[in-house]
């Protein structure tokens, strides 16, 4: 399949462009891994240290149940949902970025 | 065995059966078989054999990934485990979920863009070394059989839940022939169709049951706070009046230990070795983390899921597919607790049970309540709530086969035995090597009655973290990793984590009752090892803690050692893994590899 025409390979091909785009991609993972870790092991800390706390009731549930049985999920899914048009955006912007 | 001998166990079993159960259960296993005969008639070349002609929409995949996904452990373990030790259970389910975050985060979309039928692909294209190839595909294996071994176990006491009275080895038998024919004709299209369907069966048999229980004897929180959190909590509690809890066995846990952090499974340990509750919390913290390395981990780990990114006609659609599977099997894992919790209050004469006869059948068994009100609906219920747990290890079952399937027909003997060898002959290779696997899984299944299923899972959860998610996410990301560092580390970590597991399961099968305790019985010594140093047990039961690290660490120290080895192209491959497909790097790359030697 011959190469598009516009794209100025050795621009892509440079070390800057790499690190550059490996650099801004585990930005923007690392950030919403630490969104989501922060979390998953805060929980078992906040059981541990504040077990009073984490008893009490809310509609029926411990604070506790309610946070890992119902609630964590959403949570999640909206890191995800962020992530997702975060990167789509990079991506584009990165390919526009190449072809300039 | 002679036909009368057959027919006996045969006719005992059809005596106790419940017609509905047996109904929706038939219906399940038929429209299986039909759906994977019709797609074997538009499954015609060999791409379509391995990875479904790289067509597979969004909606679809993402179906069949949760629809694959959600096995015996979660349809059936996860209600039964809730029951038996309360909070501490909720941690499977959330990061059986949530480990699909760090799939998206870091791997399933630079895993794409590289492009490659099989993970042991990825393992020979970063580091241009068929020796690594060899490596990775006993890994496919390895963590295949650990995985495949619950999911005969969940087929065997389902099919001996519905014909009361049938032999265990009978339910495993059956199943796996089914499944091994269906892969067999229809290859992956068939399967990724079958599978997407059976998602929204799942769904549909867990959330159903809940719905009508809860209507009928109150909902989750009403169900929860009948359950005494503090003793203070006790003298307070208003008992739900239509229908009051049912009184606990002996057996079952307190309600404190149950609705709290660290009950039962995390303080298992300690308790062995008679520590005070005060000494035994930072063990039971320690066994927490641990277990949810393990889990998460060794979701973004798992080879018969990540094969499945494959599936995606690019990358954007791979990253949409993961959002999706998080929702899908997120809405699904809110469920089987709700279980679990209505079965605590209404059901706690399974508390005495053992195995397949206790806790775990839950599930199957909880819709027949409403039977008392509803008559024949309680049936209809239950039937379909078996017909859940057919698609559940059908489905993963056959992701399963047809990933190790794909390993041997396609790196064993596509690349290794012969690799002149024509499209015609890997597509018969595929079907022979389908059978033979199956054939193998069935004989491994029949041996581990005694095991519990959900555990076993988790063991191989934590093989999968301790291997092949640390190989995956430093070759994605660290440019200076060399083949020898990638070998030692997953080798190192993936073995460790396979023996520590094995080593609890003998030390757990010593203390069996039937003959495996027998066959065990050297090393029962280890159980009184364990119980005065109760840290060791931990780290021996859920290795992820450490064994995560060790593999990591090793990677760096030796890719260090060895840095002359990074492939000459690394930029080239870094840029294929992170650069935008419009860029068209892939096409470059391949061409640049065709035409350079030494390759």
């Amino acid at each position: 399949m011959p190469q598009p025409p516009n794209t100025p390979s050795d621009k892509i091909h440079s070390e800057a462009f790499l690190s550059e785009l490996m650099r801004r991609q585990l930005v923007l993972s690392t950030g919403c891994a630490l969104a989501f870790l922060i979390a998953l092991l805060g929980l078992p800390l906040v059981n541990y240290l504040a077990p009073a706390i984490m008893a009490k009731r809310v509609g029926g549930f411990t604070l506790a149940w309610l946070i890992l049985g119902v609630l964590f999920f959403p949570y999640v899914w909206a890191i995800s949902f962020h992530f997702i048009r975060r990167s789509l955006a990079l991506e584009a912007s990165e390919v526009k970025e190449a072809r300039r | 065995m002679t036909l009368p001998a057959l027919t006996l166990p045969l006719a005992q079993a059809a005596a106790g059966v419940d017609p509905w159960i047996l109904v929706f259960s038939l219906v399940t296993v038929a429209v299986t078989v039909w759906m994977g005969f019709r797609s074997a008639k538009s499954s015609k070349t060999a791409g379509d054999f391995f990875v479904a002609g790289r067509s597979v929409s969004v909606g679809w995949n993402a179906s069949a990934i949760s629809g694959e996904y959600l096995s015996a452990a979660s349809f059936m373990g996860i209600a039964g485990m809730v029951m038996a030790i309360g909070y501490d259970a909720l941690w499977y389910p959330v990061c059986y979920a949530c480990g699909y975050l760090f799939l998206l985060l870091f791997i399933a979309g630079p895993l794409r863009r590289f492009g490659a039928y099989t993970i042991p692909d990825f393992a020979e294209g970063r580091y241009d070394s068929p020796l690594f190839r060899k490596i990775a595909v006993c890994f496919v294996l390895f963590i295949g059989f650990f995985y495949t071994m619950p999911q005969m176990k969940g087929a065997g006491t389902t099919l001996a839940y519905i014909f009361p009275g049938l032999p265990y080895w009978v339910g495993v038998a059956v199943v796996g022939a089914v499944i091994t024919l269906n892969v067999a004709l229809g290859g992956m299209k068939g399967i990724t169709l079958v599978q997407a369907m059976q998602y929204w069966m799942k769904i549909f048999a867990i959330s159903v049951p809940v719905f009508v229980l809860a209507a009928v004897f109150g909902g989750y929180g009403k169900n929860l706070s009948v359950n005494a959190a503090t003793p203070a909590e006790r003298a307070a509690l208003v008992q739900n009046v239509e229908h009051p809890r049912l009184d606990l066995p002996a057996k079952a846990p307190a309600d404190e230990a149950w609705i709290s952090p660290f009950g039962p499974l995390t303080t298992k340990a300690a308790k062995a070795a008679k520590l005070s509750p005060e000494e035994a919390r930072p063990l039971s913290l320690l066994y927490t983390y641990s277990l949810i390395i393990a889990l998460v981990c060794g979701t973004a780990g798992l080879p018969h899921i990540l094969v499945r990114f494959y599936t995606n006609p690019d990358g954007v659609a791979a990253k949409r597919t993961t959002m999706w599977v998080m929702i899908l099997i997120g809405v699904f894992y809110v469920f089987p607790p709700v279980i679990g919790v209505l079965g605590r209050n209404f059901m706690p004469e399974l508390y005495n049970g053992i195995g397949a006869k206790g806790t775990d059948k839950i599930v199957l068994e909880l819709p027949t309540l409403i039977r008392a009100n509803y008559g024949v609906l309680g049936s209809v219920l239950s039937g379909i709530a078996c017909a859940g747990a057919f698609a559940a290890f059908m489905s993963t079952f056959s992701g399963l086969l047809v990933s190790m399937t794909g390993a041997l027909a396609h790196d064993v003997y596509g690349r290794m035995l012969k690799p002149d060898s024509t499209p015609e002959q890997r597509m018969k290779m595929f079907k022979f090597a389908a059978i033979g696997i199956g054939a193998v899984s069935v004989g491994l299944g029949c041996c581990v009655e005694p095991l519990e299923i959900n555990f076993m899972v988790g063991q191989a959860f934590a093989i999968a973290a301790a291997s092949y998610f640390p190989l995956l996410f430093m070759s994605v990301w660290w440019r200076g990793m060399t083949m020898k560092g990638a070998a030692a580390g997953m080798l190192t970590g993936g073995i460790l984590a396979l023996l520590a597991a094995a080593l609890t399961n003998a030390s757990n099968l010593a203390l069996d009752k039937g003959p495996m305790g027998k066959i065990f019985a050297p090393f029962a010594p280890l159980n009184e090892f364990w119980a005065h140093h109760p840290l060791l047990r931990i780290l021996c039961e859920q290795p992820a803690i450490w064994t995560v690290p060790l593999a990591i660490g090793l990677m760096i120290v030796v890719s260090k050692a060895t840095a002359k080895d990074v492939p000459k192209d690394i930029r080239m491959k870094m840029l294929v893994l992170h650069a935008p497909e419009a860029l068209g790097l892939k096409n470059e790359y391949i061409q640049e590899h065709q035409s350079g030697a030494g390759h």
